[in-house]
């Protein structure tokens, strides 16, 4: 294990941007007396979400809250990745099938009533696509300066017969990605700086259970681990299945599908798009045997066309992330801090 | 600006793997005829060591092949005293633009961000022209805080000439790059025997201005560009004129670089700046080291137009932590950022202690991104 960070006297930005400061606040905070549901994944194992047994199925149960910058930007808005966030947590836990969300939106005085109502409209449409139903609900208005704008919290609850943790990773897995990365954390930067930036940066914001189904069901048990690149990107995620698991990784840069657009915007920016979040991706660790059934299956969905076989677990270097670089061979390290302004 | 398509993106032509295999063949075995280990060169440019770490570079260097970072980060090298000019300046009141890595570098007595924190105005710009607008917007005096080696000089000359608004001044701690190679190479304890100069800086200098330094050291200098194959073809050629006993000049950066240089930059640097001995960071006095504004643009020099006082910042004692920090050491090619107890753990980007970890071209600071050196090249390669 890694020496654990010191959080500070203050919390900063860095204790949101999804790195170790990250878990080191979570762990040294909020476990702290912790229980562990009997037999279930409770708020100890830091997954994606919790599973509680219920008769002889789990219920999955998970919660975020989010933040953004713009509102709205190109591909998306703060409504439509507060449902996807969700589902796609459930999702990563091996519950596709999403029995019901809930909705909580706390408005900052003076906001336009038109934009709560495009907002709301956005949450409707991509739970419907989610097959995702929102069953209650909560509205808070704060003075004004008391936040700013928007915040939305959703919650949401599935059952699922296996549960997919992720710390499945074994020597000789493969780690998957379904499709292109940092497009989200890209089209959120360069709306919110206003960069004048040509070209197609669109967020993949989108629910991706019914992506994550096709999958799980063309790879059973032999999916042995899933996460969502969300905030601090490939990078991040990579880091913390790795770490759990025990294992190394070696990542075939080259592999890793980037659309043009964010390929130039990477290297004009200089960041790096392995540490940029993504909101409608995942990676998944696959056994050696079952990575050409479960590429068709993401491939043949809307969501997974530019699906990737992009590393291999190993044995050496646990816990760390090597770059084959083509050229040559680096570490990949975690963002620190936010390499970005925040973006979920 | 327009972005490429995909394939244009994708076909870079300067990061061609095979080609970098083959490079890299050709290194290891001009390396082993020279039959000793290790072959220690030095470049000299946060820019090249950038290149190195992102694209794993010395995971196909020949062992035997040492390729050091010397002092080639500009903000690394801003010498306390400098800084400590900067922070005394917009503690007495006056506006600062600097650019944003300069906000964290440590002075004597806490950074321009702290100075910044503590209610003094200091404006992060991009460049020293978007300082020239800011002070044309402005009804009071804003001081551009310049740092950079040649090719940042020049830019600040440029706007000089230009004429900028009377409420603009520049407080100058840019740097020349070539005197200090002449300090590397005679330190003692120096093992380097041949540099790899920066591409950019050399586009303006041209290559020849490294002749008198090869004919009175007798060490090798190769131009090199900016891309991994540039980067390797410039080790070949260095490594080739080392084993070869061949002190010379060679400009593998030819697409960019001449002999001459660019002669309208050089006039204006120099109609500008006279170089002027001063302490580089860590490192030593380095004569002529520093570019300082000459007499006939005084009235636009800070230094002459206000009073900087910085004794004052003297009264607080250095930091326990300063004291221990073996940056310099580490610029000059002795020590590297695993042998400092501080790297890591009390020095991180977020609250540095040296400049090195400040400076997106600090030594430290990219290994920390890139996660140093550790031995990688057969991770895996038997897989369960």
């Amino acid at each position: 294990m890694k020496a654990q960070l010191p959080i500070g006297e203050r919390i900063t930005l860095k204790h949101g941007a999804g790195g170790r400061a990250m878990r080191a606040l979570i762990e040294q905070v909020f476990l702290d007396g912790a229980e562990t549901p009997s037999g279930g994944i409770g708020l100890a194992a830091m997954d994606d979400g919790a599973a509680l047994r219920v008769g002889d199925r789990w219920l999955v149960l998970t919660t975020d809250s989010h933040v953004i910058h713009p509102l709205f930007f190109p591909g998306g808005d703060i409504g439509r990745l507060s449902v996807s966030g969700t589902v796609n947590d459930l999702a990563m836990m091996g519950a596709t099938e999403v029995l019901a969300l809930t909705c909580s939106v706390i408005v900052e005085d003076g906001f336009p009533a038109a934009q709560l109502e495009a907002v709301q409209a956005s949450i409707r449409a991509t739970s419907r696509e989610a097959a995702a139903p929102i069953v209650t609900g909560d509205t808070k208005v704060m003075g004004r300066g008391e936040l700013d704008g928007l915040v939305l919290n959703t919650a949401g609850v599935a059952f699922t017969d296996r549960v997919v943790p992720d710390s499945g990773l074994r020597p000789g897995d493969r780690i998957l990605v379904t499709g292109t990365l940092a497009d989200h954390g890209f089209a959120v930067l360069a709306a919110r700086h206003k960069l004048d930036l040509q070209g197609e940066l669109r967020s993949d914001v989108a629910p991706i259970n019914s992506l994550v189904r096709e999958a799980l069901a063309a790879g059973g048990a032999d999916v042995v681990a899933m996460k969502d690149p969300t905030r601090g990107g490939l990078a991040s995620a990579l880091h913390e299945m790795a770490e759990k698991s025990g294992v190394g990784v070696v990542l075939e840069e080259r592999r890793i599908p980037l659309t043009g657009p964010v390929r130039a915007a990477a290297e004009l920016l200089g960041i790096d798009p392995l540490h940029v979040a993504n909101e409608g991706k995942a990676v998944l660790g696959v056994r050696p045997d079952a990575v050409n059934r479960v590429l068709e299956a993401l491939r043949a969905h809307p969501l997974g066309r530019e699906a990737a076989v992009v590393g291999t677990c190993i044995t050496e270097h646990r816990g760390r992330i090597i770059l084959d670089t083509g050229l040559g061979r680096r570490l990949l390290t975690e963002p620190e801090g936010e390499p970005l302004p925040r973006i979920c | 600006m327009t972005l490429a398509s995909d394939e244009e993106v994708r076909e870079l032509k300067f990061r061609d793997p095979a080609q970098g295999k083959a490079l890299a063949e050709r290194l290891e075995r001009l390396t082993g005829e020279i039959g000793r280990a290790p072959v220690a060169v030095m470049h000299v440019c946060g820019s090249h060591e950038q290149a190195i770490a992102r694209f794993g570079l010395r995971h196909i260097l020949p062992r035997a092949l040492e390729v050091i970072m010397g002092p080639g980060c500009p903000v690394c090298i801003t010498d306390v005293p400098e800084v400590d000019e900067g922070v005394a300046l917009a503690q007495q009141g006056v506006r600062l633009a600097t650019y944003g890595d300069m906000l964290k570098v440590p002075g004597s007595a806490g950074s321009l961000a702290d100075a910044r924190a503590a209610g003094a105005r200091v404006d992060v710009v991009y460049s020293v022209s978007q300082a020239v607008e800011l002070a044309r917007e402005l009804d009071e005096e804003l001081v551009f805080f310049a740092t950079g080696f040649e090719t940042t000089a020049v830019a600040t000359a440029a706007e000089i000439l230009r004429g900028p608004p009377p409420n603009f001044s520049v407080l100058s701690a840019h740097k020349y790059i070539p005197p200090v190679m002449e300090i590397v190479a005679e330190m003692p304890e120096t093992r380097v025997e041949g540099f790899l100069a920066a591409g950019h800086a050399a586009t303006i200098t041209g290559w020849g201005v490294f002749e008198p330094f090869v004919a009175r050291h007798r060490l090798p200098v190769v131009v090199a560009g900016f891309e991994p194959l540039d980067i390797l073809a410039g080790l070949v050629r260095l490594v080739e004129l080392i084993r070869a006993g061949t002190p010379a000049v060679d400009n593998m950066y030819p697409r960019c670089v001449t002999r001459e240089g660019n002669l309208a930059a050089q006039a204006q640097l120099w109609r500008v700046f006279r170089p002027l001995g001063g302490r580089w960071r860590g490192i030593a006095h380095v004569p002529n080291g520093n570019l300082r504004l000459t007499d006939e643009w005084a009235h636009l020099d800070a230094r002459r137009r206000f009073r900087i006082d910085v004794s004052r910042l003297w009264d607080f004692a250095p930091a326990a932590l300063v004291q221990r920090c073996l940056c310099g050491e580490i610029m000059a090619g002795l020590k590297s950022p695993t042998d400092c107890p501080l790297f890591g753990r009390e020095c991180q980007p977020e609250a540095p202690v040296g400049a090195c970890m400040v400076s997106s071209e600090g030594t430290c600071r990219i290994w920390h991104t890139y996660g140093g050196h550790p031995e990688l090249r057969t991770a895996g390669e038997v897989r369960p």
